[in-house]
């Protein structure tokens, strides 16, 4: 029963965020403050993320092709599939769950204990837009983290393939190149929309809604990524399913 | 002026106010007393909208806030100014972001006229010198006062506060007080003051309104208390050596 009601109020919460929009002039600067914080300020770890684990995939399907007949281009080719397909946009999803989403919650949070919420709705200020609308906005360009995150994955598998001696250069590109289905990328980066609406989303919905003190901000924190880092999970199964089942 | 007429307020099985009917008037600093759990906090919040009262009205110049409109309520609480306990200041916002933020919010003022009113209102509050400073660089007595030029920026008709004078030192706690005193008068406004501060009991309380579980116990001015006969007014005010001993001497003096 407390699931279905904590399900109403985020969708009720989702209708105020587009209700009442603050002034274009004060939600363009926070737009772009947002976008620094929650994008610019990921890369590095996204980044650091995707080439080794490009690099692990690399080396675990090299590892496994101990059969002869078996052609070496496929590393290339199995990097690319699960870099693509599913490690650039679901697990760096994961990964910004944990990193965006606790600041979100963390930040909306300390807001509402130190009562700056109610200070927003007192002044008439719909806090909902104010905070979260910026915020979704903003993981519209997660898309391009994940972009990143794809050619740098690749990458990193590829100079873990040279750097290990598991097949040539060549074999490795032409894998890449083998079967490419454009649409994959068009999958996965519909994918990394909606996940971007999740990350921004349940965050900020532990945050705003929480009460308590400091050690409550710590707690929702920690909610917040379970149930986002779940929401992912499942997402990301009912979309594959739809999109290329 | 602010009627309330039969507030009834509840958490679950909690009833938290029961019945309060009263009135804070124009230009006068009301005071809202009671015990930690009288209702305080929760009649305040209903007052300022946060929270909705299941039954009974509240009644700003004629206006019955349960019967406005979404945009009506909107437009009243742009005329409400509130210091909240911890002055709730914005973090990312440096002392002259949070003086201006309403006006940035709900005028179309240019950046020369918002500076002007935003220099105009911290001269008032005496704060000079910290406009470009964060709020976690200036003291607890200066946060409040901030709050308070916050509160005052968009020239408010109703002025709330919570506790302003908690966790000040009594020098300061006197002239945060004095300071809501004088805005009140000078610009005409009905201030309601939530507090449990005995002197800002006798130093500013032109309305005392003291609830006690819940109920409105007893009403009247910081003159009137001296001599007031009812025993939870008299047990609550005069719960210390200092306050019974003032009272001894008042009540002496008198006969």
């Amino acid at each position: 029963m407390n699931y279905l009601s904590a399900i109403g109020s985020y969708a009720i919460m989702i209708r105020e965020v587009f209700k009442k929009p603050t002034k274009w002039r004060i939600m363009r600067s926070l737009i772009l403050k947002e976008i620094d914080e929650l994008i610019f300020n990921s890369l590095g770890i996204i980044i650091f993320i995707a080439i080794f684990i490009g690099g692990v995939v690399a080396i675990q399907t090299a590892l496994n092709l101990t059969n002869p007949l078996i052609p070496k281009n496929l590393i290339g080719f199995a990097t690319r599939q699960s870099v693509i397909l599913e490690f650039a946009p679901t697990f760096t999803s994961i990964i910004m769950a944990g990193k965006v989403g606790s600041y979100i919650t963390s930040s909306i949070g300390t807001m509402r204990v130190t009562e700056q919420i109610d200070a927003l709705e007192v002044m008439g200020v719909n806090a909902l837009n104010y905070l979260v609308f910026p915020k979704i906005i903003a993981m519209l360009f997660y898309p391009f983290a994940v972009a990143i995150a794809m050619y740098v994955g690749v990458f990193g598998g590829y100079l873990a393939n040279i750097a290990g001696g598991y097949s040539s250069s060549g074999d490795f590109i032409e894998g890449l190149q083998m079967d490419f289905i454009p649409y994959h990328v068009t999958y996965s980066f519909i994918k990394t929309f909606v996940f971007a609406f999740i990350i921004a989303t349940i965050p900020s919905f532990h945050g705003f809604y929480m009460t308590g003190g400091a050690l409550d901000v710590g707690k929702a924190s920690t909610t917040a990524f379970v149930w986002t880092s779940v929401v992912i999970i499942i997402t990301n199964f009912i979309l594959t399913q739809l999109l290329l089942g | 002026m602010i009627e309330v007429d039969n507030l009834h307020k509840s958490f679950g099985d909690t009833h938290v106010l029961k019945g309060i009917t009263t009135s804070f008037e124009k230009g006068k600093t009301n005071l809202i007393i009671g015990q930690s759990g009288s209702g305080k906090t929760v009649f305040l919040k209903c007052l300022l909208g946060l929270l909705t009262p299941e039954e009974g009205t509240i009644s700003y110049e004629g206006r019955i806030y349960s019967k406005l409109s979404g945009d009506e309520r909107r437009d009243l609480r742009q005329e409400m100014g509130m210091v909240f306990q911890g002055s709730a200041l914005f973090d990312s916002l440096t002392v002259e972001g949070n003086v201006m933020f309403p006006l940035e919010m709900f005028t179309r003022q240019s950046y020369a006229e918002m500076k002007e009113r935003v220099d105009f209102v911290l001269n008032r509050v005496n704060l000079v010198d910290a406009h470009d400073r964060y709020p976690a660089e200036i003291s607890g007595g200066m946060q409040k006062r901030v709050a308070i030029a916050r509160a005052i920026v968009m020239n408010p008709k109703y002025l709330f506060c919570d506790e302003p004078n908690s966790g000040l030192d009594p020098k300061t706690a006197i002239l945060i007080d004095n300071l809501i005193q004088e805005i009140t008068q000078e610009y005409e406004i009905t201030t309601v003051v939530n507090t449990h501060d005995m002197n800002s009991v006798m130093e500013i309380g032109e309305k005392i309104v003291f609830l006690k579980n819940g109920k409105k116990e007893w009403e009247g001015s910081n003159k009137e208390i001296f001599k007031t006969d009812n025993e939870a007014v008299t047990n609550f005010v005069y719960s210390s050596d200092l306050f019974k001993k003032v009272r001894q001497m008042y009540i002496e003096e008198r006969n």
